[in-house]
């Protein structure tokens, strides 16, 4: 079917109803949406079995008719998965397991009773919150890329449209010019999501007015990119929204192709994101279905499709200019700019890439305006960003909140603090390339300008916390040897320089640094952040140069003491056992893979100091708290 | 050595031909197929779609999911992103070693598991995560890994 | 016609032109390692490095490539400031750290007032050249020249880049003689550190 504009309106009519529950407004007849989460995190912990639970019972009290099951996902609040939630009332139900779904169905939709058990709790006494809406997690969020996030089902056409998909690519390409789009954009503030925050609209430009320079090149011969593969180990922001959304990311991309120039366009994905790589193919199959990708889209001039592509397992790819590369067939290796992609990129001809994040923002902006998205954020950074919260913190998951917010509100209101009484230490922002910010910066307003003034970055949007019990040197070994791993090898300063940085914290973190090592790792960080060739080499020093402006102590313990403030460095610490709290119980003894513990039943345990190999197993298995670490 | 240019390698040959795969995706193809990259079938990929056999070399070795070796029966991949990190995947990764036999990036000599670190699959909520061929087992901690070392191990010898 | 200024001379130029091939108009020399005038310039070894500014952001100066950056209309470039002695320095000190015994190496570090057996050195040069760990002996600073040389001139794509990284290596194709070398010894001439040899089959 090659839909025309009145053909998305009248899909829109037909599926009015799912608009109606979804939203809670204007619902008809006691009809009820069962929402099954059924994103990575959800079906990793039986998510589906739960829905075939679900369906099991509704059909056995021949519920069929009033609930409709659908599965959607993800909704980014993957530690409490599986998630169903009910609508019209927004009944959000978690750690849900397939035993508990006959007393739920029972109780909820026969008796009228929500089940208290299966809600959220912010505490193990606090009364529950049935409400989604009303749970701090998701109530201090405002969604923009993430707007259907766990409410459209994923692998539906007719939901994307029935929830306003597809009208901000019909008012383009009916109502605006290329140049309005692209006004539009520029004066909505957009920046890049994927970490540099370059003005999306600015960028477009750029690539709209690049001439194509050979003999034979036609203004049709230009690219679009989506970049998705989300290198940034612990953000999971363009996972989610593939995943639970994917016509977003393609209605951005034909409303960009529409305004730069671009016949067809690249969707560059992760291969270890195997479920977003498959909605993602059966998205673009159905919108190839109903014409929204190939010849004449809308019944217009405009022509566009695009081909998926998988990542191998470099972090590089993630670099646009490999990323190009990969695609052309070559080693990913990043070249020099200028030339800029926009001016030659894909087979050299004029490309544009952006993140999956970035695109998703694009119908919204069309269909409410510049102005209204303007509104929202800071003077420099304006709109919202999603951000994966994750690490020691208890509501663990995908946000998307208005820039300007503090990072405390984040962390504390929306992440719920540190789990297990545990004191907050830092939050790292940026990845690989960031930094980490200290307790004393956590009122630092989340955007771009002030992030780099932290001496961080925005970065894709991972935001990893840590407390009291991570070493900070050791988070900053991480992250070199991470860099040194994914390193291309193209240029000497990032191939040799961060494999010298990663041996000098490795000294360090084993009790063998030196004084002066500090300035060492200072001096070689700035050398190369200097002279490497991209963005990952020269961005690489930026994890240890924080660590070592916020935590120096930190190091100085390593260094001068031997010791490791946090008991985390293998080398620098001992487990023993205290006398006084150990029952004899010998549930240690049993499990120390080494057998280097010694005891009767019922008497004092010792470890063999010299063939303990500090893997802490004896620690996660005493109930009494009689293992120490020094 | 020959190798025989099944219908499955002609397939993946007419989708790169026709645009619809790059090498990559050529390669991933193969990989697919034969569960790894054996040296005769790119070398046989390489006359047919008439690219230097030089550049899959570089290109099977530059990236991290491609092996050039048989993959074991179990592929055991632990999780070291951030998130894993933070919350002890390091850990995770030595009772692994310990348990199996084996160092992260080995294959047992039998042939039954591979172990293997990978950077990041997005489940960060459920950290730290491992991936038996694909399945997601989340929130690991050293006395569940050994459980599930003994339950793959079954498995195993079961399917002897 | 443009205008480029380095190290205050001046040059009328025609695009395209890169900042290496203006500065050797003007003779002015630039230390090259990856670089050769027949093959597409790589822009890896950085030991070309120079100062630029643009007309655009004339207060702001960056490093850039001499090999792979285009002259520009108005540019300015230094190719002999303390910042670019430095960042010349920290990459000879590199290459020096990953092979010592390389007298290519060494006589171009000597060159440039580091003193290849670690004499007068600060905190990273001592660090590379003193203290830091050596790895396999090697002559090869993967400047990639042998690899694109067999690709772009004799067109037989007989040598491939292995792995990634520190691991990075030069080799036939699964590490046996490549078939389609036809032993023109383009990549023995073109090896900036002697390190690949011609022998008899």
């Amino acid at each position: 079917m090659k839909c025309k504009p009145e053909d998305i309106q009248s899909i829109r009519d037909k599926y009015a109803s799912v608009s109606a529950i979804r939203s809670g407004e204007g619902v008809a007849e006691n009809k009820i949406d069962l929402l099954v989460c059924a994103g990575t995190g959800c079906v990793s912990n039986h998510s589906l079995k739960v829905k075939a639970s679900l369906t099991a019972e509704i059909q056995k009290h021949n519920l069929q008719d009033r609930i409709r099951i659908v599965t959607t996902g993800c909704n980014g609040f993957c530690a409490n998965g599986p998630i169903v939630v009910v609508k019209p009332d927004d009944i959000f139900y978690q750690l849900l397991a397939p035993e508990d779904i006959p007393h739920l169905v029972e109780e909820h939709f026969l008796n009228g009773r929500p089940v208290e058990k299966l809600m959220y709790r912010p505490g193990e006494d606090e009364p529950p919150i049935p409400k989604m809406a009303s749970i701090p997690f998701f109530g201090k969020q405002q969604l923009i890329a993430l707007a259907n996030r766990g409410i459209v089902d994923p692998e539906s056409i007719e939901e994307y449209i029935a929830l306003g998909g597809y009208q901000a690519l019909a008012k383009a390409l009916t109502e605006m010019s290329r140049e309005q789009v692209i006004e539009e954009i520029k004066a909505s503030g957009l920046r890049g999501r994927g970490g540099a925050g370059f003005p999306t609209g600015k960028k477009w430009e750029f690539c709209k007015n690049a001439k194509v320079v050979e003999e034979g090149g036609s203004d049709s011969d230009k690219y679009i990119i989506c970049n998705a593969d989300e290198g940034d180990p612990g953000a999971f922001m363009d996972r989610s929204i593939v995943e639970s959304d994917p016509h977003a990311l393609l209605e951005g991309m034909l409303i960009g192709a529409y305004a730069i120039g671009a016949s067809h366009g690249f969707i560059y994905i992760r291969a270890e994101y195997p479920l977003a790589l498959e909605r993602l193919t059966q998205a673009l199959e159905q919108a190839r279905e109903y014409g929204l990708l190939g010849e004449q889209i809308l019944g217009t001039e405009f022509s566009f499709d695009i081909t998926v592509s998988k990542g191998a397992g470099a972090f590089v790819c993630g670099e646009e200019t490999s990323l190009i590369g990969s695609l052309e067939g070559k080693l990913p290796e990043p070249r020099v700019r200028p030339p800029y992609p926009a001016q030659s990129g894909y087979m050299g001809k004029p490309t544009n890439i952006n993140n999956v994040e970035t695109w998703a923002n694009v119908p919204h902006i069309i269909n409410r305006g510049a102005e209204w998205f303007s509104s929202i954020g800071t003077d420099t950074s304006k709109g919202t960003k999603v951000f994966s919260l994750v690490g020691k913190v208890n509501n663990t998951g995908l946000v998307e909140v208005p820039m300007g917010i503090t990072m405390r509100e984040i962390v504390f209101d929306i992440g719920g603090g540190i789990p297990g009484g545990k004191k907050f230490k830092a939050v790292q922002t940026g990845g690989p390339s960031g930094g980490c910010i200290p307790e004393s910066l956590l009122d630092t307003p989340v955007d771009y300008e002030s992030l780099i003034q932290a001496g961080s970055i925005m970065g894709s949007g991972g935001m990893i916390v840590m407390d009291q019990d991570n070493c900070m040197v050791e988070v900053a070994r991480y992250f070199i040897s991470f860099t040194q791993e994914e390193s291309c090898g193209k240029c000497s300063p990032c191939r040799e320089g961060t494999w010298h940085m990663l041996n000098i914290l490795e000294d360090i973190t084993t009790g063998r640094g030196r004084e002066g090592d500090i300035e060492l790792l200072e001096k070689m960080g700035q050398h190369i952040k200097e002279t490497a060739l991209c963005g990952l080499g020269n961005t690489a020093p930026n994890p240890v140069l924080t660590t070592i402006r916020y935590f120096r102590d930190e190091y100085e313990a390593h260094i001068r003491d031997k010791r490791c403030p946090a008991k985390v460095c293998k080398a620098l610490i001992t487990y023993s056992i205290d006398p006084v709290n150990c029952t004899g119980c010998t549930a240690c003894a049993k499990n120390c893979p080494v057998a280097c513990i010694s005891g009767e039943r019922k008497q004092t345990h010792v470890i063999d100091q010299d063939r303990c190999i500090k893997c802490g197993m004896c620690y996660s298995v005493c109930n009494f708290d009689a293992v120490r670490i020094e | 050595m020959a190798v025989e240019v099944t219908e499955k390698l002609q397939s993946i040959v007419e989708r790169y031909k026709s645009g619809k795969s790059s090498l990559v995706g050529v390669m991933q193809d193969v990989s697919q197929e034969y569960g790894y990259l054996p040296e005769e079938v790119l070398q046989e990929v390489s006359k047919l779609i008439e690219v230097p056999i030089s550049i899959f070399y570089s290109l099977a070795t530059f990236y991290s999911s491609f092996r050039l070796e048989p993959i074991g029966k179990k592929h055991v991949c632990v999780c070291v992103g951030t998130a894993c990190h933070v919350r002890g995947a390091a850990k995770i990764v030595e009772t692994l070693e310990r348990d199996l036999q084996l160092k992260a990036g080995e294959t047992s000599k039998d042939g039954d598991f591979t172990l293997e670190t990978v950077n990041c699959v997005g489940a960060c909520a459920l950290g730290p995560l491992v991936t038996v061929n694909g399945d997601y087992h989340g929130k690991m901690d050293q006395k569940k890994i050994t459980r599930l070392v003994k339950s793959i191990r079954q498995e195993t010898n079961e399917n002897q | 016609m443009a205008r480029i200024s380095i190290d205050g001379k001046n040059l009328e130029f025609e695009q395209p032109l890169t900042i290496l091939e203006a500065a050797k108009k003007l003779q002015i020399k630039i230390p090259t390692l990856c670089y050769n005038e027949h093959l597409v310039p790589y822009g890896g070894c950085r030991i070309c490095l120079v100062e630029a500014t643009t007309q655009t952001a004339p207060g702001r100066s960056r490093l850039v490539p001499a090999c792979t950056a285009p002259a520009e209309d108005g540019m300015v470039v230094t190719t002999d400031s303390q910042r670019v002695q430095d960042s010349r320095r920290f990459i000879i000190e590199l290459l020096l750290s990953r092979c010592p015994e390389s007298q290519v190496i060494r006589d171009m570090a000597a060159e440039m007032g580091v003193d290849p057996d670690g004499q007068n050195l600060d905190v990273v040069g001592q660090y590379l050249l003193k203290r830091a760990p050596r790895r396999e002996a090697t002559n090869c600073i993967l400047c990639g020249l042998c690899v694109r040389v067999c690709q772009q001139i004799p067109e037989r794509y007989a040598l491939s880049l292995k792995e990634r990284g520190i691991h990075r290596k030069v080799t036939p194709p699964f590490e046996k003689v490549a078939e389609s070398c036809i032993g023109c010894g383009s990549c023995a001439y073109v090896c900036p550190t002697k390190t690949i040899t011609i022998e008899e089959a």
